[in-house]
């Protein structure tokens, strides 16, 4: 499926960029009336953030449009990105360094090789199982018992979050949906937009309406105001892009409201093990973001769950 | 060549996000002075340096280490012009007379153009904390007081390339190169050690 011959894709593309058009015209409209300094400064990294989101939206709609390769480089590259912030915050000692090289090395690009070569069966319990174990068994060999319990779930949910999870992205390319062949690039386009919209909704809902907060101690920024006009406007916008998708209105509108939820309690998860170790963001890459996992927390733990519902309820 | 290709690795490897609290393009001498955990640590201080400053810094290396085989003698020889030192100080007590020899030609070597890059622990630490400093930095300072003394701290590198180690992992890092240290009127040489040794401990506070 590419984009030339494609009008699905080529909808989707033209529609994230007139997206994209929008906001950065906003963003400067409000940069030139601006009236005192606080607001400056979040006038400032909202335009930060536009430009960012340009950058991210075209590097995206560039791996997906081309193929499964490209979606399967991008994802592998974004799992080895996040993995990187995560064990740099994460409290692993001297006994962790040669089970870290494997999953780096080793773990990383199989996972996302076995999409490419279409093995779902080793694809989907490769990390949870084998490599599991591989990380605790490696450990233990290093001899280090001091916090062993605590080192050892540490890389196993670090691989979870980064690379499992995140390989359910690319690995939507192995379902086969009937009378939706060739057009899996499509359910891509559709989760991502759809959650990351949603973290953008729940932001612009939260900072104009957001008064009572969901969980202070946690997120000081996560308001019900924000949390309810996102998640509703998210499925809205879910349900109006069921053309694109192998489901009808109504399901694309369940579909969009599961995985805008559980990108909400990825947000809060991912919120408090940066809480834990006492940091704001997980890195620096992404301008007015913060790092790879702070963009991508919430698509971590949609797109498992996406998945197995579509592969549950669609495919033969 | 070969040093550019080995810094651009380094400094992907470690993810490494540089901090300057001085002029980073300053045109005198200068000797900074790091924490050591990993040989990563001289290649990324280096690789962080201005490009049209690289040529002119001189890494300080143990002898002992850097002249076994052919790849460490090529590597710190004709890469990265070490300046290479006897660190064996056994034998006598105070083992002076090498030591101070070797202090004395990092002051020689630098002449009036190169400035050094020195780690003044002496050898690799293992836990990532910074150990007591060795005299030769006091001994350098006091022969050239002309050069500018630079602390540079190195954050998680023990991490990504500890001691003992050949494979690296990938995590990020950070390298902050602190305000000059003042120059010393009257100080003893513990006393102007620690203060040196403060100086870089406290760029890990830098945030």
């Amino acid at each position: 499926m590419s984009i030339a011959t494609d009008t699905t894709l080529f909808r989707l593309l033209s529609g994230v960029l007139g997206l994209l058009v929008l906001s950065s015209a906003i963003g400067w409209a409000l940069s030139r009336r601006v009236a005192n300094e606080s607001t400056r400064a979040t006038v400032d990294n909202i335009n930060a953030r536009i430009r960012a989101w340009w950058v991210m939206a075209l590097v995206f709609m560039a791996s997906v449009s081309t193929g499964a390769l490209g979606s399967i480089l991008l994802f592998t590259l974004i799992s080895f990105l996040a993995l990187r912030e995560f064990v740099t915050l994460a409290p692993t000692g001297p006994g962790d360094h040669r089970a870290l090289f494997w999953c780096f090395f080793v773990a990383t690009p199989l996972e996302y090789f076995l999409i490419w070569i279409g093995w779902y069966g080793l694809f989907s319990i490769l990390i949870p199982v084998y490599i599991s174990i591989f990380v605790a068994v490696r450990t233990v060999l290093a001899g280090d018992t001091e916090r062993f319990l605590e080192r050892t779930a540490t890389t196993q949910w670090g691989l979870m979050i980064c690379v499992y999870f995140v390989s359910y992205v690319p690995a939507l390319l192995m379902l086969r949906i009937p009378g939706y062949e060739h057009q899996n690039a499509a359910l891509i386009f559709f989760l991502v937009l759809v959650v990351q919209l949603s973290d953008v909704l729940q932001y612009i809902w939260g900072k104009s309406i957001g008064r009572r907060r969901v969980a202070p101690s946690i997120s000081p920024n996560k308001t019900w105001e924000g949390f309810v006009g996102g998640i509703l406007s998210a499925t809205a916008i879910g349900a109006a892009l069921w053309w694109a998708t192998p489901f009808g209105p109504a399901q694309a509108a369940l579909m969009a409201f599961v995985v805008t939820v559980m990108g909400f309690a990825g947000g809060l998860i991912m919120s408090a093990i940066k809480r834990d170790r006492g940091i704001k963001d997980y890195g620096s890459l992404i301008e007015g973001h913060g790092g790879v996992l702070d963009r991508i927390d919430s698509l971590c733990f949609a797109a498992p769950v996406f998945f197995h519902m579509t592969r549950f309820f669609f495919t033969a | 060549m070969i040093a550019t290709t080995l810094a651009v690795v380094s400094r992907l490897v470690s993810g490494a996000t540089v901090q300057w609290h001085c002029d980073p393009r300053s045109d005198g001498q200068r000797i900074y002075f790091a924490n050591h955990s990993s040989h990563l640590d001289f290649i990324l201080i280096w690789s962080a340096l201005p490009a049209c400053l690289r040529q002119s810094v001189r890494p300080v290396a143990g002898k002992d280490y850097w002249e076994k085989g052919p790849v460490r003698r090529f590597l710190a020889g004709r890469v990265f012009h070490a300046v290479l030192i006897e660190r064996r100080t056994a034998g006598s007590c105070d083992g002076l007379t090498p030591a101070r020899a070797a202090i004395q030609r990092m002051a020689d070597e630098i002449g009036d153009r190169h400035s050094l890059i020195v780690f003044p622990e002496g050898t690799r630490g293992l836990n990532g904390e910074v150990g007591a400093f060795k005299s030769g930095l006091y001994h350098l300072s006091r022969l050239r007081p002309d050069a500018e003394l630079i602390p540079v701290h190195l954050e998680n590198l023990n991490r990504i390339l500890p001691k003992g180690e050949i494979l690296p992992v990938p995590m990020l890092s950070r390298v902050v190169f602190g305000p000059s240290l003042a120059a010393s009127v009257d100080e003893d040489k513990d006393g102007f050690l620690a203060r040196a040794r403060n100086a870089l401990i406290q760029l890990r506070e830098i945030q």
